[in-house]
């Protein structure tokens, strides 16, 4: 790995993984929203608009915080955490969201159909809609509706339409597939806003470079603060597009170590967790080939995590390229680990984390120690976690104890 | 010549159309799938597509996705569907296609797939996930064995896509009938005909509609622009409910006669 990263290449793969795996139906959509895609890129109307409405709309940059009582406290590696929590919305979803939201007005197309599991993606995006006048259609799993209520009635306050998804196991990965038909049957005047670093290519391209974001202001403020770049960077991997864009600015940077946190709900050694990349093996699923949570004969496993917005049974095409590469390390952390950096977060920093975030933050509790007090590492804090406080409540009995 | 080439040429030679019906492996149990297999072409079906059940079927609607939900509550496996076509083959003389997302058959190893489909008698093959952008992992190794792969062409697809689709196929090309997943439907787009005959000017191969056709009308409707027809969501529907005698009528619509001027 070095100064030659150029991925994906032009047929949309990494090393074997990515590609195109989408009904025909769809081929012209995703061919045409990269040609649009690479314009955009090139149009500094375009750029300028984005970045005028990520400064005044979502209120970047987002601080990159030094927590110097967690410091204290694990008595290593500087910790500081980068505060995607701080963004509107309260995750870093509105950063690809608003980007492609924009995108979908370049294309002429005024009608928006996304997925989400936790809600976050959901709400990012009908906030985008709200704001740009487009018509947006959520698919959000049953199972998911019943975990996150007050997502669901933000997105309708929003606008949005929520419609729920019965299939399969009725979590994230059956509102994409049914995101996913409505698209192949409306594709016509409607743009699919995927919330993640997966589906067909180009969106795993689209979202870690409006994701990417994240990293090249931590770069940036890093250097201010330390003069230097970090020793690690760490976030948590659902579909994998917070880590994505906190690891793509440092790829080339080879001293920097890039870690990714999976969910090990009850453990990588019983059923109940989404830790596809220390998990799974390949396979094709959503329109790209990953690393998947699948059976011996191919039949794709439901996963489990506290945190509904880690709850997949994959994991970004980049991402699986990264693990076989080596360049990025992949770890796990238990719903019980994540529960307790949360109150540990809580109680030393002042600041209530996502239970997704939460993974980031207990591998970050472990891996700090190990590491020197010259050295630091970051966090990505990649959104707030009042939406889980209920979900937090019912597991830890109501007294935060 | 593959089985398949060899009907299209029977047909066209008597001026006949395509009926190919589609239905679950494993729905209602792997031990039915001879006896459908053997009703369907008794009552008159040119070739049978044979579903393998998939967990996140993307392409399809609830009819076939409820029929998969069935199959691998039965304990169906691309290995043991394997091993019942290769039983029922010596049985049945039309085409058989195996129509399957590409995930199984990556788990299967598809070297492996290939080589173990070819020899049950397995004629051609349906991936609706791979388009001709991802099919290098497999056509070739299908081409060898001489299982032929049928491409789908859309209403979204420019004529130019059709065509360098059209022209890699060897058996028939599959004309997805609307834009959407696979279920019935009560209705098609007026401009669907004209599509039809398009697609059928480019295309070196016979031309099959697919996707919502429900009623011996819409048989009779596509027939009159293209080669012949797919039906499935219909197909299991009828199978469930246990309405033989509407299959049979479902695929004797495509056998009348050529409306005389
Ligand atoms: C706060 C937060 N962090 C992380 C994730 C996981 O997604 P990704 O891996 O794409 O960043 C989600 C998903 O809903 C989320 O809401």
């Amino acid at each position: 790995m070095n100064a030659a990263y150029t991925l994906p290449d032009e047929r949309g793969h990494f090393g074997e993984y990515g590609g195109r795996y989408v009904p025909e139906t769809l081929m012209q959509a995703i061919l045409e929203l990269e040609e649009e895609y690479r314009k955009a890129q090139a149009d500094e109307g375009f750029q300028e608009e984005l970045q005028a409405l990520l400064k005044d709309y979502v209120g970047r940059e987002t601080p990159l915080y030094f927590a110097e009582n967690l410091t204290k406290y694990t008595g290593g590696a500087k910790i500081y955490l980068k505060r995607e929590d701080l963004n509107h919305t309260g995750a870093h979803k509105i950063n690809n969201s608003l980007g492609q939201a924009l995108l979908a007005l370049r294309m002429g197309k005024r009608k928006v159909v996304a997925e989400t599991g936790a809600g976050q993606h959901g709400v990012a995006t009908a906030t985008a809609c709200a704001l740009l006048n487009l018509e947006c259609i959520i698919f959000m799993g049953e199972e998911d509706i019943k975990r996150q209520q007050l997502n669901v009635f933000r997105m309708e306050l929003l606008g949005a339409k929520v419609v729920g998804v019965n299939s399969g196991s009725a979590t994230l990965k059956d509102a994409v597939n049914e995101a996913l038909r409505y698209w192949v049957t409306n594709v016509e005047d409607t743009h699919y806003i995927l919330g993640s670093v997966m589906g067909p290519h180009p969106f795993p391209m689209i979202v870690r470079d409006f994701q990417s974001v994240i990293g090249n202001e931590t770069k940036e403020q890093y250097h201010e603060k330390e003069g230097k770049l970090p020793d690690a960077v760490v976030a948590c991997i659902g579909g994998g597009s917070n880590s994505m864009g906190m690891f793509y600015p440092f790829i080339k940077d080879e001293s920097v170590r890039m870690i990714g946190v999976e969910a090990a709900g009850l453990g990588t050694d019983t059923e109940k967790h989404a830790a596809s990349l220390t998990k799974g093996t390949p396979g094709v699923l959503h329109g790209a080939l990953m690393y998947l949570l699948q059976d011996e004969h191919g039949q794709i496993q439901e996963a489990h995590s506290i945190s509904a917005g880690l709850d997949y049974p994959g994991v970004g095409p980049e991402h699986s390229y990264l693990k076989d590469s080596g360049r990025a390390e992949y770890e796990s952390i238990t719903d019980d680990e994540a529960l307790d950096a949360l109150k540990l977060l809580c109680k030393m920093e002042g600041i209530i984390p996502a239970l997704e975030s939460s993974h980031a933050v207990a591998y970050a509790l472990k891996l700090a120690p190990q590491m020197n007090k010259e050295e630091g590492l970051v966090v990505c804090l990649s959104g707030r976690g009042d939406k889980d406080v209920e979900t937090v409540r019912a597991r830890l009995g109501g007294n935060g104890e | 010549m593959n089985r398949i080439e060899k009907v299209f040429q029977n047909l066209h030679q008597h001026n006949e159309k395509a009926f190919v019906p589609y239905i679950m492996a494993g729905d209602g149990s792997l031990e039915t799938l001879a006896e459908k297999i053997t009703f369907l072409e008794k009552a008159g079906a040119t070739a049978i597509e044979i579903g393998i059940p998939f967990s996140d079927p993307v392409a399809d609607g609830p009819v076939i996705q409820q029929a998969g939900i069935r199959a691998l509550e039965a304990g169906t496996t691309l290995r043991s569907v394997l091993a019942k076509v290769a039983e029922i083959r010596p049985i049945v003389h039309i085409p058989l296609i195996f129509m399957t997302y590409m995930n199984p058959i990556m788990a299967y190893g598809i070297g492996n797939f290939i080589s173990e489909a070819s020899k049950s008698g397995i004629d051609g093959l349906i991936l609706p996930d791979v388009p001709l952008e991802e099919e290098e992992m497999i056509a070739p190794i299908a081409d060898r064995a001489g299982i032929e792969i049928i491409r789908l062409v859309t209403l979204t697809s420019p004529l130019e896509r059709i065509s360098a689709i059209a022209s890699k196929g060897k058996g028939f090309l599959y004309a997805v009938t609307v834009n959407g997943i696979t279920g019935a439907r009560k209705e098609f787009k007026d401009e669907l005909g004209r599509h039809l005959e398009k697609v059928k000017d480019v295309s070196p191969i016979p031309v099959l509609a697919g996707f919502g056709i429900s009623e011996p009308e819409h048989v009779k409707e596509m027939n009159q622009h293209c080669d012949g027809v797919i039906v499935g969501s219909k197909i299991i529907e009828l199978f469930q409910s246990g309405e033989l005698a509407k299959i049979e009528e479902l695929i004797a619509s495509s056998k009348i006669e050529e409306i005389k001027l």
